[in-house]
């Protein structure tokens, strides 16, 4: 049983009370650049996925509190929660450091850009 | 040339007071080089390694895994087998598996017991209904022996059921397919590895890979914790691991691996003879020879590798199960377990070779490969023996992501697989 708390209401509960939403940070090709999409961009949009064992970062909704989307960083593992952030930031920097193969791949290219 | 098991060979041993039965299969130390090696010595992994010697005459291979042989999903499972599926790729894959189970005992000399005791698929809303009429027309045109069944049917075959029409959710008929049914999850395993170290398949246990070689475009071996090993053809055959073995030779995989819970029941006497899915309220039951009713239902919602899952999913399957069978409501359950199942978008499994030359992936199973080891076995095999896609495993490409062809049976088999 996980427990959750959102960032944005502050709300606790268990996994009941909010609804998972798959891989954080997933961009749409089409909203960037909708003239020039190929189709590995839109396959890995679609279904390519980071399914690391470890630190992995996930969208979550806070279903029976604010009703919003948020972030979260979570061990796939031990299943612990290492950090709640909102929906259009990333994670804490220490956390992006401890982030390891696809995931780190990621979060240079968005330091980059 | 390994003893076979009969009924002269079990008389002989009891006089010994079954002392003296050898190994089923040796423990040996991997090689320096093998023409091919199997990650994975799970049913898929290790029915690929028999069908390779077997069909393909490659003994000199090796199927490496990290833990004990069919330790992950294979024993982990609910044991259901049908090929009831929707899609006409789907049903080719899955009823040969189902037909190759018909003759697994004799072939492995191993009793796999497979037990062709009939499976039926509950339908509980009209909607459920219309989907599995459906279905049942797909299945017809392919030559399955399945059909709609009555209420009425349905009560004979299983009088438990709760056939009360005011209920939230009545049985309005069912899906039956009476060749399904169930096997023994943990003698497939043994009686594929048994039968494949026969023909000289070196199994490998405690022997867990840790990176992937790579000479160009192609396989060159494997590093493991127990040394490199050089091949030119690997067969990743991970399950709920597979992403973390393809991202070590840089292939990003459509996959999300998640939790799926099982549990049994104490033991008691036979109340019901078949497999019931219902779908709708997400469970299903059957019984084992030992009495115990084995119950599963859908995955947990998030990514996880714990081999643990929550109390919630395990609590929604029980309700639903309760309801549709009330006579249980006191039966105690006695374990309950998990295994990280291997999701793909369109629910349906991936065989594949893939950019790397010499590297081939079998995975996507998701909640449903017990029923497959045999099918995916054969076809895996073969494609990785003449570096070509198996007829039947090619819709199940890694490309069908990339062309947009997908092979949906989400929709058509929701919950359970």
């Amino acid at each position: 049983m996980l427990v959750v708390t959102c960032p944005v209401c502050g709300a606790e509960g268990d996994e009941t009370d909010f609804h998972y939403g798959g891989q954080a940070h997933v961009r749409r090709p089409a909203t960037h650049d909708p003239a020039n999409i190929s189709d590995e961009e839109q396959r890995d949009y679609l279904f390519i996925r980071h399914n690391p064992k470890g630190l992995h970062f996930e969208r979550w909704r806070c279903d029976r509190g604010c009703g919003k989307w948020f972030h979260a960083a979570r061990d796939t593992v031990s299943m612990e929660f290492k950090a709640f952030y909102g929906i259009s930031e990333l994670p804490p920097e220490e956390l992006q450091a401890q982030a390891k193969g696809p995931w780190a791949d990621y979060f240079k290219s968005r330091a980059k850009a | 040339m390994k003893t076979r098991y009969s009924i002269f060979s079990l008389a002989r041993n009891a006089m010994n007071y079954h002392k003296d039965w050898e190994k089923a299969w040796r423990s040996p130390d991997p090689k320096a080089e093998y023409d091919a090696v199997i990650v994975g010595a799970g049913g898929h992994g290790l029915a690929t390694a028999y069908y390779l010697a077997k069909n393909h005459k490659m003994t000199n291979i090796a199927v490496v895994e990290k833990g004990w042989l069919g330790g992950g999903n294979t024993g982990r499972n609910t044991t259901i087998i049908r090929s009831n599926y929707l899609q006409d790729s789907s049903i080719a894959i899955y009823e040969l598996a189902r037909s190759l189970y018909e003759g697994l005992s004799q072939d492995l000399n191993f009793n796999t017991m497979f037990s062709p005791r009939g499976l039926m698929m509950l339908c509980q809303t009209e909607h459920e209904f219309r989907a599995m009429k459906r279905t049942s027309h797909a299945n017809r045109l392919a030559g399955l022996d399945c059909r709609m069944i009555t209420p009425a049917e349905v009560k004979e075959i299983v009088p438990i059921i709760n056939d009360d029409p005011a209920c939230r959710y009545p049985v309005l008929g069912a899906y039956y397919q009476p060749r399904g049914g169930t096997g023994r999850h943990d003698a497939v395993a043994w009686g594929y590895a048994r039968g494949a170290d026969a023909m000289g398949v070196d199994i490998i246990q405690n022997c867990e890979v840790t990176g992937i070689r790579r000479e160009g475009g192609q396989v060159a071996g494997l590093d493991t914790t127990r040394g490199t090993i050089r091949t030119k053809k690997i067969g990743v055959v991970t399950a709920g691991h597979v992403s973390t073995i393809m991202d070590m030779a840089g292939v990003r995989m459509p996959i999300e691996s998640m939790c799926l819970q099982a549990l049994v029941s104490e033991p008691i006497k036979p109340v019901i003879d078949c497999v019931v899915m219902a779908n709708t309220v997400h469970g299903y039951i059957s019984q084992s020879d030992k009495g115990e009713l084995v119950v599963g239902g859908g995955t947990d919602p998030y990514n996880n590798y714990s081999q643990r899952g929550s109390f919630t999913a395990l609590e929604h399957t029980v309700t639903a199960l309760v309801e549709t069978f009330p006579i249980i409501s006191r039966l105690r359950m006695l374990r309950q377990w998990g295994g990280i199942v291997d999701m793909t978008g369109d629910r349906s499994p991936i065989l594949s070779k893939t950019d790397v030359q010499g590297l081939y992936v079998n995975c996507g199973w998701g909640t449903g490969g017990f029923k497959a080891i045999p099918g995916s076995g054969w076809v895996f095999a073969d494609t990785i023996a003449n570096d070509r896609p198996h007829p039947i495993a090619e819709p199940f490409s890694l490309n069908r992501f990339l062309e947009g062809r997908l092979i949906d049976e989400s929709v058509a088999a929701a919950v359970a697989h």
